[in-house]
């Protein structure tokens, strides 16, 4: 039987170029971590998708199980997880963040 | 009373040195800083250099942090770590 929360979760993953599952909403986010990705992301002006996670309390562990990945927020460019917070700055610090988005809002 | 206090000793949030010798049980010889950001023993920040990580993307290496500590992650008794990770240079 599909689980409605991994179809949505698949269905915005696949369906966007970049994909945040967040704390919040890009304007009001609830957590410093989730704020950092909405800001980088902005700051290169690329669309996004945003989806919060908490008001389905299964919504994270059904994401975390999905991903492999413990932790909110989780970016997603073309359908491939980058990473959380820290490694989105990171990436970012060091030029390799833009070149991952211009090629997703080419493709 | 006694009761109590064990109760109390179960939910007490994990300590650097904790979360640092469960890291290091993981990736054994990795250079390994944990720093408990907050003080509240819920945010932790953590510097792993470990030769295990050579090759790996950023991914594969915060997976292979988390690993060991997914069930204080679930339980949500470690509410955030920020990670830095690198393999040692050459």
């Amino acid at each position: 039987m599909s689980d409605p929360i991994l179809d949505e979760i698949q269905k915005v993953i696949r369906e966007n170029k970049v994909a945040v599952f967040m704390k919040g909403t890009p304007d009001m986010p609830r957590c410093g971590f989730s704020a950092g990705v909405v800001d980088i992301l902005r700051k290169h002006h690329v669309p996004f998708a945003a989806v919060d996670i908490l008001p389905d309390p299964r919504y994270r562990q059904v994401l975390s199980a999905y991903s492999s990945w413990p932790t909110i927020p989780q970016v997603f460019i073309d359908g491939k997880l980058i990473g959380g917070c820290d490694i989105v700055r990171e990436m970012d610090a060091k030029g390799a963040l833009k070149p991952l988005l211009d090629a997703a809002s080419k493709a | 009373m006694a009761a109590l206090s064990v109760a109390q000793e179960d939910l007490q949030m994990p300590t650097p040195v904790q979360v640092e010798t469960l890291i290091a049980a993981a990736l054994p010889g990795a250079r390994i800083e944990v720093r408990d950001t907050t003080g509240t023993g819920d945010h932790f920040q953590a510097i792993v250099v470990a030769e295990q990580f050579r090759g790996k993307t950023l991914v594969e290496q915060h997976r292979m942090v988390y690993a060991p500590l997914r069930d204080l992650m679930a339980t949500n008794e470690i509410h955030a770590l920020s990670l830095k990770t690198s393999a040692p240079e050459p």
